[in-house]
């Protein structure tokens, strides 16, 4: 019943620690303009915008997408603000996607964001609310533990995370927007970074970036006429399940596993593995790699650190994994889902530059949020449905 | 495009402060009620989209609790967005529209009391230029009243007599927090309380939530016998700068208003949700409603605020007097943002 939709134009700012020469509507001005260029098309060839970042106490401002509405040409149309923890990124373009796919809009831009520069998320993490569990941990301290119970499930070799953030190091110095660019990364220098969360240490860790993601949805009329090549939304998925409960496997939650098996049912896709190319997967801690391989049904329960281990996740491995560099090398919190869904759809429109996976036409799109709880997918491909 | 329609509605009380309920006690509910009525579990929903701010609870990820009132287990197709839940209904209208879901669950929240409400909004202003200067909510909707009262637009007479009707028709309401047999002569004799907005100008704070079920086709004709059929529900937003637009009339409620097809026929209720009585004459005018329209048989916003929930809340309210068989068409409307920046306009019919 959905209509064909397809991204039809992408755009990126350059990711650093603090782009201090921008305010926040430029941030997100700088991403909108490269997305309308992309596409061939103006502000007024939209018919809404749809905006998400990642809590409004990081920079303060409450409900921010209202007065940053003219700033991405939101003047007098429908604008909606989704938010929905670390996935947000991803949940946002679901939702813009889902826009064209109801045949409510032709057009629709999508920019997500984080000045963390301008922020400080440690802090605005570690509120404790009345009457709830306070963690203060922030979310390396909250993610570590869930980390040690993967390791202790699956016997895997310690020194995975640190082959995953290599790996990923390397593949961001092929991404000219990618905030980290360590020219001299090895194994050794990952391993002999300090231990900040047992068993995390600093170089498997996702820096604080400012930046922003948008990217443009089209119908199918609409998508042929743009200048440069599609990608098709062949399906997308979303799942939630609560924070804390008795028996919860926090490890390998019940939600990813619905959310893999339900998109795949949607998208046809009978075996993933062999049937997606490329995948950009939300990896802000350099375990969550081998974690997700598993969680997205690529490898069996407790064998996902053999991909990773194996190479399979490398630029030019059987799945290639985070060719841009993934979360571990930028991470604007907002935008970062976001940068995932529109990785992938560079993937297979041919657009990721040095770090393409030659020939790809399907790639996953992933992000994930709260304490492992929220999950946000999508497949897309060069080619119609 | 498909057929979908609100089967359910219930809220809270309205209340100044929830003493001793955190906002998922406040939800849970409010929750149950709704699927118990409706003969559901949270099994039988396909999709919940919801609406809350953090910076009601002063605490980032606050809306994930809400997760625990509606009981995400099994893990649900689920979103969220930091807008009242009225625009969460509008999601869970495109999701049913593009056909991944045939009933969704609704639900909003705000628990204001736990902190300064119009000092709170200020930060909604433009951080580099606007907010430090720290203008509350109530000061800036003041700067729009004045506006209107010296180019014409409207009288302080006309505010008190929309205040006046909403707090008596509130009297039917057990949900509603101010309510009264309020004459428009002793609203005028109060003193201001921010020049020219007197007390019974402005909504009151209020802690609550409120959920709604949206059923497609048949599934909602198997469900209520009456349902209030969604036939148009548009949305637009202004730039927030208050110098770049007319702020004594809502362009984007007109804007709205004509796209839902509000004027394709009579409107029987209009349930707004504007929070000061000036805003509620702008956004009637907006809306084009005439005088065989009842407003607000509620009390609207100004009878019960609970922020985030109240725009929800109008949607409900309409469709429950449809629901009922005491209106054939209604109007619910929505808003956020300082001066009516952004609105939200609901169709609905029997």
């Amino acid at each position: 019943m959905a209509e064909l939709t397809g991204v039809v134009g992408i755009g990126q700012t350059k990711y650093a620690a603090k782009r201090a020469e921008l305010s926040m509507p430029g941030l997100l001005r700088e991403a909108a303009l490269r997305a309308l260029e992309d596409a061939g098309l103006t502000w007024n060839d939209i018919d809404a915008v749809v905006i998400g970042k990642a809590p409004d106490m990081f920079e303060g401002v409450m409900m921010p997408e209202l007065f940053l509405n003219d700033a991405v040409g939101g003047a007098y149309k429908p604008m909606l603000r989704v938010h929905t923890a670390g996935s947000v990124g991803g949940s946002t373009a679901v939702v813009a996607a889902s826009l064209v796919q109801s045949g409510v809009h032709d057009r629709v831009l999508t920019v997500a964001y984080e000045k963390q520069s301008e922020s400080n998320a440690t802090w605005a993490l570690s509120i404790s609310m009345p009457f709830s569990v306070a963690t203060i941990a922030g979310a390396g301290g909250y993610f570590a533990p869930l980390v040690r119970g993967y390791i202790r499930r699956s016997g895997a070799p310690d020194d995975t995370g640190i082959r995953v953030a290599v790996k990923d190091r390397e593949h961001a110095l092929k991404n000219p927007l990618a905030h980290l660019q360590l020219e001299d990364i090895s194994f050794e220098m990952v391993a002999n970074s300090p231990m900040l969360w047992d068993p995390i240490r600093y170089l498997e860790t996702c820096p604080s970036s400012d930046g922003a993601c948008a990217m443009i949805f089209a119908n199918e009329e609409l998508a042929r006429q743009a200048p440069n090549p599609v990608a098709w939304v062949h399906a997308t998925e979303m799942r939630s399940e609560p924070t804390m409960f008795s028996g919860r496997d926090q490890v390998m939650p019940q939600a990813t596993l619905d959310n893999a098996a339900s998109l795949y049912k949607k998208a046809g896709i009978q075996n993933p593995r062999e049937e997606i190319d490329c995948a950009e997967i939300y990896v802000p801690f350099s375990w969550f790699e081998p974690m997700w391989m598993e969680g997205m049904l690529f490898a069996p329960t407790n064998e996902g650190w053999k991909m990773t281990y194996e190479g399979a996740t490398k630029l030019g491995g059987e799945l290639p994994v985070n060719c841009s560099g993934g979360v571990l090398s930028s991470n604007p919190i907002g935008a970062s889902g976001m940068i995932r869904f529109a990785e992938s759809a560079l993937q297979v429109r041919g657009m990721a530059g040095e770090h393409q996976v030659d020939g790809a036409k399907k790639a996953l799109g992933h992000a994930y949020g709260g304490g492992s709880q929220y999950f946000s997918t999508w497949i897309v491909s060069s080619e119609k449905p | 495009m498909r057929d979908v329609a609100v089967v359910g509605f219930t809220q809270s009380e309205s209340v100044r402060r929830e003493r001793d309920r955190n906002e998922v006690e406040i939800l849970i509910p409010v929750i149950h009620e709704l699927k118990t009525r409706a003969g559901i579990t949270s099994e039988d929903l396909d999709f919940v989209c919801s609406g809350s701010s953090d910076y009601l609870a002063g605490a980032a990820f606050a809306f994930v609790s809400g997760l625990d009132a509606v009981g995400a287990w099994p893990p649900l197709c689920e979103s969220h967005v930091e807008m009242d839940g009225a625009w969460a209904l509008y999601e869970a209208w495109v999701k049913i529209q593009m056909g991944y879901a045939d009933l969704a669950l609704v639900y909003g929240f705000g628990k204001p009391s736990m902190g300064d409400l119009p000092l709170t909004m200020a930060l909604q202003l433009d951080p580099y230029t606007t907010m430090p200067l720290w203008p509350d909510a109530v000061s800036i909707a003041a700067l729009q009243a004045r506006l209107c009262l010296e180019g014409g637009v409207l009288s302080e007479r006309d505010m008190a007599e929309a205040a006046a009707r909403d707090r008596r028709n509130a009297l039917d309401n057990p949900n509603a927090q101010v309510a009264g047999d309020f004459r428009a002569e002793q609203i005028l004799s109060e003193p201001y309380l921010v020049s020219p907005l007197r007390k019974h100008d402005c909504a009151p704070i209020s802690d609550g939530a409120s959920a709604v079920l949206l059923a497609a086709g048949d599934r909602a004709k198997e469900m209520c016998e009456r349902p209030a059929w969604i036939r148009g529900i548009e949305h637009i937003c202004e730039p927030q700068e208050l110098g770049v637009r007319d702020l004594t009339r809502s362009r984007s409620t007109e804007i709205a208003a004509e796209k839902a097809g509000v004027g394709a026929g009579k409107v029987d209720v209009a349930e707004l949700s504007a929070p000061f009585s000036h805003q509620e004459i702008l956004v009637e005018r907006a809306l084009g409603l005439g005088s065989d329209t009842e407003v607000n048989p509620s009390g609207g916003a100004l009878a019960g605020n609970p922020i985030m929930a109240v725009g929800l809340s109008r949607i409900g309210e309409a469709a429950d007097r449809i629901t009922k068989g005491s209106a054939n068409r209604a109007v619910a409307h929505a808003t956020s943002g300082p001066c009516l920046q952004q609105n939200l306009v609901c169709v609905l019919e029997g």
